[in-house]
């Protein structure tokens, strides 16, 4: 797979069926249809868009980080990847991306691991685990904590290096960065629009993202 | 030190069961080629689990090692390395699952290979998931001991064949009480076509209290607030 795979995309914003804009902070859940296609905007650049998937006809099977990657041999997502459940079902398709890569596995921030990653008293500080949290407690029972697992960071640089480093770097994407994702089958998907304070990859500085939705 | 358990995992086989914080559990590859698919979660709230991008982004690492701690979703130390003489073990590659071992090694079924059919790391996860009272929504990325994958600049994914020798050992100490989920099956990216047949040696021993200069705890400050967590967790129980 081509590394900064960058593709822009043919659909123009005013054919889309959904279009809406995601605070700093906020979340967001939607069942996307089979064949809509997704796509989410970083409006003001190096935005965070923490995402989750499920497929909506059975809500057991959740999106997997290590199946994704495995599938592909490569831990970065671009323009071709193929986002797959734990079951190994392909749940979406990225169709087009000019940010050019997405992190796999730096996760989601919460509560408890910014005691561990910055210091006891983060403990009280919005996360994206929370938000996650509040936006499943919609679903009446459907999900809870345990339906929670490793997820995308879309617009996030996380590289890895050779002798098995990880570090969190900026400078990947930029305003108006997109990436755009095709549901092959009933998929809900879930945002959480980093509200991270502690960590200078956004500048310290959580901004808005868009997401517009179309039927193909 | 006094054994206090020990079984020998087959090449397929799997195993779980709850074992108490405070002892140690020194795997060693009997043979050449290894791979343990292992996951983790709180004997006590099973929803608390290994959380892979928590822990390797705490100590900013993306294998594992002596000094790494294994972190619950719940931001507490589950279990540490204390010892390992292979220096890398693999947190990002999951396990295998029934569809890609048949197309690597071909479709096998009990009707006709009877117990030498081979088994899949979805299947016996699977299986003992639900012996523990949890399903397959509880799947995560888990760790793969003894196995090496390493990711070029542009991400690519590589896999090391001659990583894990023979007499291999890694020794975890369990900083709470956890349920363990044990898989001996192939490593995803192990590109071999032989299905790797390998017992391995588990051994429970008791482990020594931990005192404040451990290695483990000291191993970043990241890891000091976790078993900080964690110790917390415990004194609020009173156990
Ligand atoms: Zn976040």
């Amino acid at each position: 797979m081509a590394v900064f795979n960058r593709v822009e995309s043919p659909r123009k914003a005013e054919d889309a069926v959904f279009d809406q804009t995601i605070l700093a902070g906020d979340g967001w859940a939607h069942e996307l249809q089979p064949g809509q296609v997704l796509r989410i905007v970083d409006l003001e650049g190096n935005q965070a868009a923490d995402t989750l998937f499920y497929d909506a006809d059975n809500p057991d099977d959740h999106y997997s980080a290590a199946a994704t990657i495995v599938g592909q041999g490569n831990i970065y997502l671009t323009a071709g990847s193929v986002l797959r459940a734990e079951s190994g079902k392909v749940l979406l398709k990225i169709v087009a991306d000019t940010c050019g890569r997405h992190d796999t596995l730096g996760g989601a921030c919460s509560a408890q691991s910014n005691t561990v990653r910055y210091a006891h008293e983060k403990l009280h500080m919005h996360n994206c685990r929370d938000t996650f949290m509040l936006q499943l407690a919609n679903y009446e029972g459907a999900y809870t904590k345990r339906d929670l697992a490793p997820n995308i960071n879309f617009f996030m640089n996380v590289p890895v290096t050779p002798d098995g480093g990880l570090e969190f770097a900026d400078g990947v994407s930029a305003p108006g960065c997109y990436v755009e994702l095709q549901s092959m089958c009933c998929t809900l998907a879930l945002i959480s629009n980093c509200p991270q304070l502690n960590n200078p990859c956004n500048a310290y500085n959580p901004t808005p993202i868009r997401v517009l939705i179309w039927n193909s | 030190m006094n054994l206090i358990w020990k079984t020998t995992m087959r090449p397929g086989g799997k195993w779980s069961g709850f074992v108490g914080r405070g002892k140690l559990l020194r795997f060693t590859a009997l043979e050449a080629g290894a791979n343990v698919s292992m996951l983790m979660y709180n004997a006590r709230d099973l929803s608390e689990r290994y959380n892979m991008p928590d822990t390797l982004k705490a100590q900013h690492t993306s294998h594992l090692t002596r000094g790494h701690v294994l972190m619950s979703d719940n931001g507490r130390a589950m279990a540490s390395i204390t010892e390992d003489s292979l220096g890398w073990h693999d947190a990002i590659c999951g396990y295998s699952t029934r569809e890609a071992t048949d197309i690597k090694y071909g479709a096998t079924r009990y009707q006709e290979q009877r117990n030498d059919w081979l088994r899949s790391g979805q299947e016996n996860f699977a299986v003992e998931l639900v012996r523990c009272g949890l399903g397959r929504k509880d799947l995560v990325p888990n760790v793969n001991l003894f196995s090496k994958v390493y990711c070029d600049e542009d991400g690519c994914m590589h896999f090391c064949e001659d990583h894990c020798k023979a007499g291999s050992t890694v020794t975890l100490r369990t900083e709470m009480d956890i349920l363990l989920v044990l898989s001996n099956t192939p490593n995803p990216l192990d590109p071999r076509n032989a299905y790797p047949a390998v017992p391995v040696l588990l051994e429970v021993l008791p482990a020594a209290g931990v005192e404040s200069s451990d290695y483990c705890v000291n191993y970043r400050p990241e890891n000091r607030r976790a078993f900080e967590n964690t110790w917390e967790y415990y004194a609020l129980m009173g156990v």
